[in-house]
């Protein structure tokens, strides 16, 4: 007995150290982001490389400031990431409750059709997608970004998965001897109750659309159309690259989203998976 | 709620127009709130692969001007299948599959284990931790790398230099300098980075699965005398299956289309200097904006769909069948 317990204690001692370096690994590279923001280049490549914070981070915005439009960057990444949660919050969540809440010819194909769209390898679109862009002449609109990512099929999905398990039907058949209309009930009694997953949805397709680069790159192609990540990556073509500025930019792209996660870390880990464990 | 229903219009007239309307909206009303998706799909997501198919048919290039393409039949297709570089870029996608996406999983399932079985109270904290590289922007990742794998006094190579001197660990590793950046060595930097950035994704994935296992299981084979060891071998392990099916699809449909992370290592990808770290996705990139040839891009872009169909179809006869239980 007193044997397997010291086993166990051992057992369990080991996890937390495994548990503590890979702890570290992960956030290291985070910490050395927000170090090097604060240092200049020469520091960040002198031996030792600094370990704790340096005085030079107002240079390293000033640097960021003299060679991109970076607030500018910053609005274009705010304002895509807001129209494409808002717009794609209520279209999608129409769609689920659409989805969820009626018997209608070919739902179950039309649901499929929009299940197989995920399938489909995003980047393999670029191309085409560019091409569609440049025929219709969105080139360096922001809408080209917004506009197509209006109703995601992610959404779709988990808006009807929630409004199948939150909403009875019954609900809704009083509502419409009360005389409401179809979207009346979807404005007034599907909205209200399904929030929580409004919230989770709302997190996942906003940081989504922060962290967006690969489409923004060929759609944006002059600097004050260009979101953040963008125009950070056209910093490290120059010669001599200030990469004590580059990690201060990346820092502030990064923060915000760090923030966010501290407060609802929880709703977003259960969010992004609740689809692959029900499936 | 009450007060909000009691507020909507009541059907005051009961006239035959405002039945007729109210039964049409109730009829119709299900497909307009689903046409939005459709109508997007159809105009940014249907059509542009319809039309890059035919494109990948012709010879084009943007300062051509609008319409003015030439038909060229299968010689975009030809091009491609004989370039040695597309076959270079290939070779490194499916290693960077391979080599990027084995060890998130031999990593992230006894990590899963054991976060289940050590830890109570700080379960959610740490698994947060360990998730946060997923909800970072990859070209933020890929630029914080690129500081961490400079050559000189780079916080890698340090770290290296360190371990050299340790007993055993050190007769492993190189004595110099690696210069992560060379056409050689590029692919295990990228490979570094995409483990760091989707482990904890797969952990947390792999957790979610582990919690579901009733513990009445792991008391009964612990009242038989099984081992820690056993009872991960024989018990979780088995029912990770589904999991794992699901999970390792994710990642080699996510590694086939590696893009941010080589993109931004390699500096934008010009750098002809490395084809070792050019992967399938960069080549079409190239080939579309740097050698502006739209057509060449798409057929590109549709040999890899087609290979991504077929790598899909393979993982999902050899694990598919594992996940619904057959062995």
């Amino acid at each position: 007995m007193k044997k397997s317990s010291l086993g166990a204690l051992l057992v369990r001692l080991g996890g937390y150290a495994l548990l503590a370096l890979g702890g570290v690994l992960t956030v290291a590279p985070f910490y050395f982001m927000f170090v090097f923001a604060t240092h200049q280049r020469s520091e960040i490549f002198g031996f030792p490389p600094p370990l704790w914070f340096g005085e030079h981070f107002w240079s390293n915005y000033q640097i960021l400031l003299e060679k991109i439009p970076f607030w500018r960057a910053y609005w274009n990444n705010l304002y895509l990431a807001i129209m494409v949660t808002v717009t794609s919050l209520f279209f999608s969540s129409l769609a689920g409750f659409g989805f969820a809440m009626y018997e209608f010819r070919w739902r179950e194909r039309l649901f499929g059709v929009v299940l197989a769209t995920l399938l489909v390898p995003a980047i393999l679109n670029l191309i085409p997608f560019y091409l569609l862009i440049y025929q219709i002449g969105w080139i360096n609109t922001p809408k080209a970004l917004w506009v197509p990512g209006m109703a995601s099929a992610v959404g779709i999905f988990m808006m009807r998965q929630y409004i199948v398990s939150a909403i009875p039907k019954e609900l809704l058949d009083a509502a419409r001897i009360d005389g409401c209309s179809e979207f009346q009930i979807y404005r007034r009694i599907v909205l209200p109750l399904i929030r929580p997953a409004l919230g989770t949805l709302g997190l996942i397709t906003f940081i989504g659309s922060w962290n967006r680069f690969a489409d923004v790159n060929v759609i944006m192609r002059t600097q004050e159309t260009k979101t953040l990540p963008v125009v950070l990556r056209t910093l490290q073509g120059a010669t001599d690259v200030e990469w004590g500025a580059i990690m201060a930019g990346t820092a502030l792209l990064v923060a915000p989203l760090l923030l966010v996660f501290a407060l609802a870390a929880r709703q977003l880990m259960e969010g992004l998976t609740s689809g692959a464990v029900k499936s | 709620m009450q007060e909000s229903l009691s507020k909507a219009s009541p059907l005051s007239d009961p006239s035959r127009w405002a039945m007729r309307w109210s039964n049409f909206q109730r009829r119709y009303a299900p497909y307009i709130f689903i046409s939005p998706f459709f109508i997007l799909f159809l105009i940014f997501g249907l059509y542009p692969s319809l039309f890059s198919l035919y494109m990948s048919f012709q010879a084009w290039t943007p300062s051509d001007g609008w319409g003015r393409w030439k038909f060229v039949g299968l010689e975009n297709y030809a091009f491609t299948l004989t370039d040695p570089m597309f076959w270079r870029s290939m070779w490194n996608t499916v290693w960077l599959g391979v080599f990027s996406g084995l060890p998130q999983h031999l990593i992230a399932i006894p990590l899963a284990f054991v976060i289940h079985m050590v830890l109570s109270r700080f379960k959610t904290f740490v698994t947060a931790v360990y998730f946060l590289p997923y909800i970072t922007s990859s070209v933020a990742i890929a630029l914080i790398f690129n500081t961490l794998f400079a050559t000189h006094n780079g916080v890698i190579n340090l770290v290296i230099a360190h371990l050299n001197t340790w007993p055993l660990l050190g007769a492993l590793l190189p004595d110099q300098n690696i210069n992560w950046f060379t056409s050689a060595n590029i692919k295990y930097a990228l490979a570094v980075v995409v483990v760091w950035q989707f482990t904890g994704w797969n952990t947390l994935l792999y957790l979610s699965a582990i919690q579901a296992i009733p513990k009445d299981l792991y008391e009964a084979a612990a009242v038989d005398g099984a081992s820690r060891w056993q009872q991960f071998r024989y018990i979780t392990l088995p029912l990770l299956r589904p999991m794992m099916f699901f999970a390792v699809s994710l990642t080699i449909i996510g590694n086939m289309q590696l893009f941010e992370q080589p993109f931004v290592l390699l500096n934008g990808g010009a750098s002809a200097a490395t084809p070792g770290g050019q992967t399938a996705t960069m080549y079409m990139y190239r080939t579309a904006f740097e050698w502006l040839e739209m057509g060449t891009a798409a057929s590109i872009a549709w040999i890899l769909f087609v290979f991504i169909g077929i790598l899909t179809y393979l993982n999902h006869l050899v694990f598919g069948r594992a996940a619904r239980g057959g062995d």
